[in-house]
């Protein structure tokens, strides 16, 4: 499903600063990937440019997604393939509605895949149901985008957003940070309801605890812009216990 | 006096003046007022000079001394400027079509009177709050309006269905000059909506120049919507004035755009302890227009609140000045005064001049003000993308939530979807002269 070879980036301005030098990594249907690492090692940055920002640019390397080659992809036509990024910082969008954000979201996927719009009905339907689950509070979800929501409440608008969108793959950066255990129980729940045989997670995040909940099939620590080592679900209680010390040279 | 007399910032007036019927006006009083402003006007002229002039310092009045206007227009079809304007039946429509009242028959009843400034029973505060000789467009109002409107609420009455008075430029308007004039007097306990519409469907240049007065006996409630959509060519300089008895309320949301140069002069003064203002408003303006917020709130008692709440977007060559004056006189003690300007430019050309003035006397105040002009925000624009928008709509979708606030606080339905609908339209205009989004 992703593909990703050998990838070297740097920051699009005068300071050309580099943040990830060869990153390689290949994600199948269905499978979880967690990747973890120290502060400022490039996970954001590659959660990012996976999905296109235009802040960084890809200077050696392909990412390749459903076998085609997205370099040059703008964002919005990432997502039309099914892709997807929880953000680390999600933003607050003043004026916009999550419910007409979300609305236009969808709207703008299926005329991109050539489908028919769902209506507003069936649309008001699938969004209540989903916003109980994530537990938003609903006068907090009738305001602004993110807006005046703390933390905790936007990762779950972040959740219920995946939830909504079902991507093919999900980009998950630290959404498990800054959460009390009930909003951390909503995120794991939301990303295991969400797995299935289709469709892939790639998880960044700090700790172990998120996995307690969620298994994931491999571990990445990402140190310096280079994915160090790789694992099973033990190399994250091993970094828990010892930290990066080792995997720094 | 010969014309060529006077310099070119009061000729054309003065040949005006004279076509002018004197004498129109039975009420001796309303015509020692007339005097009095064109008696200042004449003194005065436009204020063209702007070195060392704080108040016109970044607004050049030269196009409106270099045009001929006209003070009347041949009558033009009601029904279909009703299709034009925001108007609904769930209103009392007062309709103004190139200067002239086109509906006699507005309704007075125990709930409201309205009556034509010309009748006997002129309100002594008339002319007080907007005084003749206060500034030179005040006093060409004064000096050159016909048909004024005075509105009474009695005492104790709440109006139950909001007074809409509007003003419209009609397409057979051409360089066309009128004298929007409103008295409005609540009485104690009072409450009305009034919803007070500029609206220019010419393409001609033409010449606006209301004065809206405004006084608000003690624990009245007013709510003000105001609407300025002019054409490009067009001036429209206005100046409300409100004065606040204690524990009344006044709220005013404004929305101006269109205009060659707009502008909106607001003034309350807490005359009475314990009142509260909120004056919000939002401007937009592209291609080479200009929208003046000259706002002040004149704390003279204790104990009252005042909030001044504009926003701003601006694209092409466009220009916006927002002066937010506070003060704060030394009895007026405890006073809570709040002023916030900020402005969402999209392109590298536009530019807003934003002055903040606080006067403060008393010692035990609370006060805050601030501002801000920035680009739209790039995490933004990339929040949105990735959910699959394309750049274009994700532009459209954050330019109209940064308005959504000021358009949701227009509370008669049918004026705020007008606006909304507005909005819509205007969106891709501003975007299309927009060179700051989507890049770096
Ligand atoms: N737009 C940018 N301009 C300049 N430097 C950047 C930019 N984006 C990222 N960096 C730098 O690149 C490095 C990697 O940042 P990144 O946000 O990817 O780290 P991270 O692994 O996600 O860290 P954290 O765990 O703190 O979230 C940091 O040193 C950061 O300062
Ligand atoms: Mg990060």
């Amino acid at each position: 499903m992703l593909e990703i070879k050998n990838l070297h980036s740097s920051v699009t301005d005068d300071s050309n600063i580099k943040i990830l030098n060869g990153v390689n990594l290949s994600i199948s249907p269905g499978e979880v990937h967690v990747i973890m690492g120290p502060n400022g090692s490039g996970k954001s940055t590659l959660a990012n440019l996976l999905m296109g920002r235009p802040d960084y640019e890809i200077t050696e390397g392909e990412i390749k997604f459903d076998n085609k080659l997205i370099n040059e992809l703008p964002t919005d036509k990432r997502s039309h393939l099914g892709m997807f990024l929880a953000f680390q910082y999600p933003v607050e969008v003043p004026g916009v509605r999550p419910w007409q954000f979300l609305k236009a979201s969808l709207d703008s996927k299926y005329e991109a895949l050539d489908q028919e719009k769902i209506s507003v009905r069936e649309f008001n339907k699938i969004f209540e149901k989903n916003v109980e689950e994530v537990g938003i509070k609903s006068d907090l979800i009738k305001r602004s985008l993110n807006e005046g929501f703390s933390g905790g409440e936007k990762k779950r608008n972040e959740i219920l957003q995946l939830k909504i969108l079902k991507p093919k793959l999900a980009i998950m950066d630290e959404t498990d940070s800054g959460l009390d255990i009930d909003a951390l129980k909503v995120v794991s729940e939301g990303i295991n309801s969400m797995r299935s045989e289709e469709r892939s997670f790639l998880i960044v995040t700090h700790y172990q605890r998120l996995l307690n909940y969620v298994k994931p099939d491999f571990v990445h620590v990402l140190i310096g812009g280079e994915i160090v080592k790789s694992g099973r679900s033990e190399l994250a209680l091993e970094i828990e216990n010892s930290g990066y010390k080792s995997y720094i040279t | 006096m010969a014309d060529n007399f006077f310099p070119k910032s009061v000729q054309q007036f003065d040949q005006l003046y004279n076509k002018i019927e004197k004498k129109s006006y039975t009420d001796q009083k309303i015509q020692e007022i007339k005097n009095i402003a064109w008696d200042y006007f004449l003194s005065t002229g436009l204020p063209l000079h702007r070195r060392g002039n704080e108040e016109w310092k970044y607004t050049n009045l030269n196009p409106i001394s270099e045009i001929n206007f006209n003070l009347n227009q041949s009558n033009s079809d009601i029904k279909e400027i009703n299709k034009l304007i925001p108007i609904s039946s769930d209103w009392q429509n007062i309709i103004f079509i190139d200067g002239k009242i086109s509906n006699q028959n507005f309704i007075s009843n125990k709930e409201i009177i309205i009556s034509k400034i010309d009748s006997i029973n002129l309100p002594d505060e008339f002319a007080t709050l907007a005084k003749p000789d206060s500034s030179p467009f005040t006093a060409l109002n004064t000096a050159f309006f016909s048909e004024g409107i005075l509105i009474e609420i009695p005492d104790n009455v709440i109006v139950q269905k909001d007074l809409n008075i509007t003003f419209v430029n009609s397409n057979f308007s051409k360089n066309l000059i009128t004298f929007p004039r409103v008295f409005l007097k609540c009485g104690e306990n009072s409450e009305l909506k009034l919803i007070e519409n500029y609206i220019n469907l010419s393409n001609s240049v033409n010449l606006t120049l209301p004065v809206l007065e405004i006084v608000q006996s003690k624990n009245s409630r007013i709510e003000h919507f105001r609407v300025q959509i002019e054409n490009p060519y067009s001036f429209n300089i206005a100046s409300t004035r409100i004065l606040q008895k204690s524990n009344s309320n006044f709220f005013s949301t404004s929305f101006s755009t269109g205009a060659k140069i707009g502008r909106n002069d607001i003034h309350v003064l807490f005359d009475a302890p314990e009142a509260e203002c909120g004056l919000y408003g939002l401007y937009i303006s592209n291609g080479d227009q200009q929208q003046d917020s000259e706002i002040s709130t004149t704390h003279s008692k204790p104990n009252c609140t005042s909030k001044q709440y504009y926003k701003g977007i601006l694209s092409g060559n466009s220009k916006a000045v927002f002066s937010g004056k506070i003060l704060v006189d030394k009895d007026a003690q405890q006073s809570d005064a709040d002023q916030k300007d900020l402005n969402l430019l999209l392109s590298r050309n536009s530019e807003v001049y934003t002055k903040p003035s606080l006067e403060i006397y008393a010692d035990d105040v609370t006060c805050a003000h601030g501002a801000t002009a920035g680009n739209i925000d790039m995490d933004t624009l990339f929040y949105l993308q990735s959910r699959g928008l394309d750049l274009e709509t994700a532009k459209v979708i954050l330019i109209k939530g940064f308005a959504e606030e000021m358009i949701n606080r227009f509370k008669p339905k049918d004026l705020r979807n007008y606006i909304s609908n507005f909005i819509d339209d205007l969106i891709p205009v501003l975007r299309d002269q927009s060179d700051t989004i989507g890049t770096f």
